[in-house]
């Protein structure tokens, strides 16, 4: 605990020493030359801002190891700028092939046309970009997020078992994974006139936002049998303010989510919440298939999707033990 | 005064709105021991809020602002949880204790920081306190690993989640702010406060300690998002450095701006920053129970607010004043003749 203080404390120092004169392209390289006869992979990661995303690099940087690609990795602290230098950087040291999570949709083109004029293909990961070129990426591996609402709507007209009131904690507004887990969700449930979402508010995929609207809806809602929240954290902040109301969660209110880290998984595992819709951020083996492949000029699918599940409360059990993340 | 009663006259129209909407909204029952109803959550949600502000209303009457409450929020978020989550002995009440002693005492350091920038260093408070928002939020995530820390306490929880008939969190910051009343409002301490933000070098060549009364407020606002930050974090028994008091020195300056506190230092009032924190609070409620939708919800929030501050303004105000009595008499007067 103090050594991390300290730690902190050390690097915040740091930071204003070197924020005058800090030059270089940002790309912090855990490798240093290529070899000769490997592939080396630029991988210019988002950030690490959440234990989600600390998985997603993990699994890169292990798999990476298994399939004996080079890895240079760059961690891009939320900044599209910063991606774009590790970007450059990667060119410049003339990779094989460079992967890519976005941060933004928009504005990635400038930098795509400088790998494509240095022919480097390029791997989007877990989020795309926005632009008319297709021919700017050579594939785009990541979740489907409208597959995951359906999945959760699935489940639900399943085991819906009579007429039942859906209250929907919805993602931070206007970001992809909201509105496709929403649309998802909502075309699965559209057959079944049994199933009627009453209230839909976002909470901006945090706890304390999942908290503050369930509390609401709890007071304006009359009847609520069902949540369905668009992440676990959400979900987990419902469970607090169902708890406080004094009724039972996963029992009461029954709730699905989607996800499945760690603090979700142990809920479903103790019954507070009903079924979780696997997002899962353990693409780095699917990632240097694909990056090996596209090195060799094979052809691959412009849209790959993650390999994903769905877990009960039994499966829960079973898979929370050897729980990454 | 005359500021307070807009504040007022937002937060009873959003009430009114409210019971329009939801009839049910001032039901209040008994639950496990505890009250709970819509206006109770208001008054748990908005305590940090509320905080926040009162510290921030200290900082901008000395013609300052504080930048890095938010962060400082996620910082003592953070170290509280990591505490606890590493301890040997993760659910004692003592374990919850010393964590929040040790993030408080990081606090107060914090606080000193800030102070130091701004009464020594003589620099710009918006510029000053912006290195600790920006620093602050990377500190929190180096404590957390960037992970979400969950933890598993009781007495943690009981300071953002628990009941003493109200909410615990409500009950800490309506002492604090009978704290700050008391000591600002019967003593010369106020007044001095004020004298800085009129003119720190009159007031400091008058022998008021402006160097000293400007640290002591900063190290004050800190503290204030300190026990903030332990609220927020322990009503969901978790940090989120990413999330925790995110924009939360924006609503707080909100409240104190709605209260008719100017920024402009020297004059400020508490009742007003108080009712400024229940006008935001209220809002965000307001937008839940009433099924704005999402989209929406952001312009709905500024609409309100722009009422309010417009209806606040001097110009608008001379408006009100300019016409007495003359312009009430003549619309009665078609009223009288039809009755």
């Amino acid at each position: 605990m103090l050594k991390k203080i300290t730690a902190a404390a050390g690097v915040v120092l740091l930071s204003v020493l070197t924020a005058c004169g800090s030059g270089d392209g940002g790309a912090s390289s855990t490798n240093s030359g290529g070899s000769k006869d490997g592939i080396t992979m630029g991988f210019a990661q988002v950030g690490a801002e959440s234990g989600w995303r600390t998985a997603n690099t993990k699994s890169i940087q292990d798999e990476a190891k298994a399939a004996g690609i080079d890895l240079k990795f760059s961690d891009g602290q939320q900044k599209q700028e910063n991606q774009i230098k590790a970007i450059r950087s990667f060119i410049q040291q003339k990779v094989d092939v460079i992967a890519f999570s976005p941060v933004v949709e928009t504005g990635w083109d400038a930098v795509l046309e400088e790998a494509k004029a240095a022919n480097i293909p390029v791997i989007l990961t877990d989020r795309a970009i926005d632009s008319d070129d297709e021919s700017l990426y050579a594939t785009f591996l990541g979740s489907d997020f409208v597959e995951e609402g359906r999945k959760a709507g699935k489940w639900l007209a399943e085991n819906a078992g009579g007429p039942v009131n859906v209250v929907e904690l919805q993602g931070t507004t206007g970001s992809a994974p909201a509105n496709d887990r929403k649309k998802g969700f909502a075309e699965t449930i559209a057959s079944k006139p049994d199933i009627k979402v009453v209230a839909s508010q976002t909470g901006d995929f945090t706890r304390s936002g999942g908290k503050q609207v369930m509390e609401a809806f709890l007071k304006s809602v009359p009847k609520i049998d069902v949540v369905y929240a668009h992440n676990d954290d959400m979900g987990l902040g419902a469970i607090e303010a169902i708890k406080a109301a004094g009724k039972v969660p996963g029992k009461d209110i029954r709730i699905i989510t989607v996800d499945a880290v760690k603090d979700g998984m142990t809920a479903l595992a103790a019954g507070e919440i009903n079924y979780i819709v696997e997002c899962s951020p353990l693409l780095g083996k699917q990632l240097m298939e694909l990056a090996k492949k596209v090195v060799a000029g094979e052809q691959v699918p412009k849209r790959v999707v993650t390999e994903e599940t769905t877990f009960t409360q039994e499966q829960a059990k079973a898979a929370l033990p050897t729980r990454q993340y | 005064m005359n500021r307070l009663w807009w504040a007022l006259g937002a937060l009873v129209a959003l009430l009114v709105l409210n019971v329009v909407v939801t009839p049910s909204f001032f039901s209040i029952r008994m639950q496990d021991g505890h009250l709970y109803g819509s206006v109770i959550d208001i008054l748990k949600n908005g305590a940090p809020t509320l905080l926040i502000a009162l510290g921030m209303t200290l900082v901008i009457a000395t013609r300052g602002i504080d930048l890095s409450v938010g962060a400082v929020v996620a910082i003592a978020a953070a170290v509280t949880c990591e505490y606890i989550a590493t301890s040997s002995d993760p659910g004692s009440a003592s374990t919850a204790l010393v964590g929040m002693a040790i993030s408080l005492g990081l606090c107060l350091v914090l606080g000193l920081w800030n102070g130091f920038l701004v009464a020594v260093l003589r620099i710009q408070p918006i510029v000053a306190t912006l290195v600790l928002m920006t620093a602050g939020r990377g500190i929190a995530m180096l404590v957390t690993d960037g992970q979400i820390i969950t933890v598993n306490n009781e007495t943690y929880r009981s300071v953002g989640a628990g009941f003493v008939l109200l909410p615990l969190a409500i009950l800490i910051s309506v002492a604090v702010l009978a704290l700050v009343a008391v000591a600002t409002r019967k003593t010369a301490l106020g007044l001095l406060i004020e004298a800085v933000g009129v003119n720190p070098e009159a007031s400091r060549l008058a022998g008021v300690q402006s160097r000293t009364i400007i640290w002591t407020v900063y190290v004050f606002a800190a503290l204030c998002a300190g026990v903030a930050g332990l609220m927020i974090s322990s009503n969901v028994s978790a940090a989120d450095a990413n999330n925790a008091g995110l924009w939360i020195e924006m609503d707080a300056i909100l409240a104190v701006v709605i209260g008719g506190t100017s920024l402009a230092g020297g004059r400020y009032s508490l009742t007003g920053t108080l009712l400024g924190a229940l006008v935001i609070q209220t809002l965000t409620t307001t937008v839940y129970t009433a099924g704005i939708a999402p989209e929406i919800t952001l312009v709905f929030k500024a609409v309100v607010v722009v009422v309010v501050i417009l209806f606040q303004s001097p110009k608008v105000q001379a408006l009100f004043r300019r016409r007495p009595k003359r312009p009430v008499a003549e619309v009665l007067k078609p009223q009288e003749v039809a009755s």
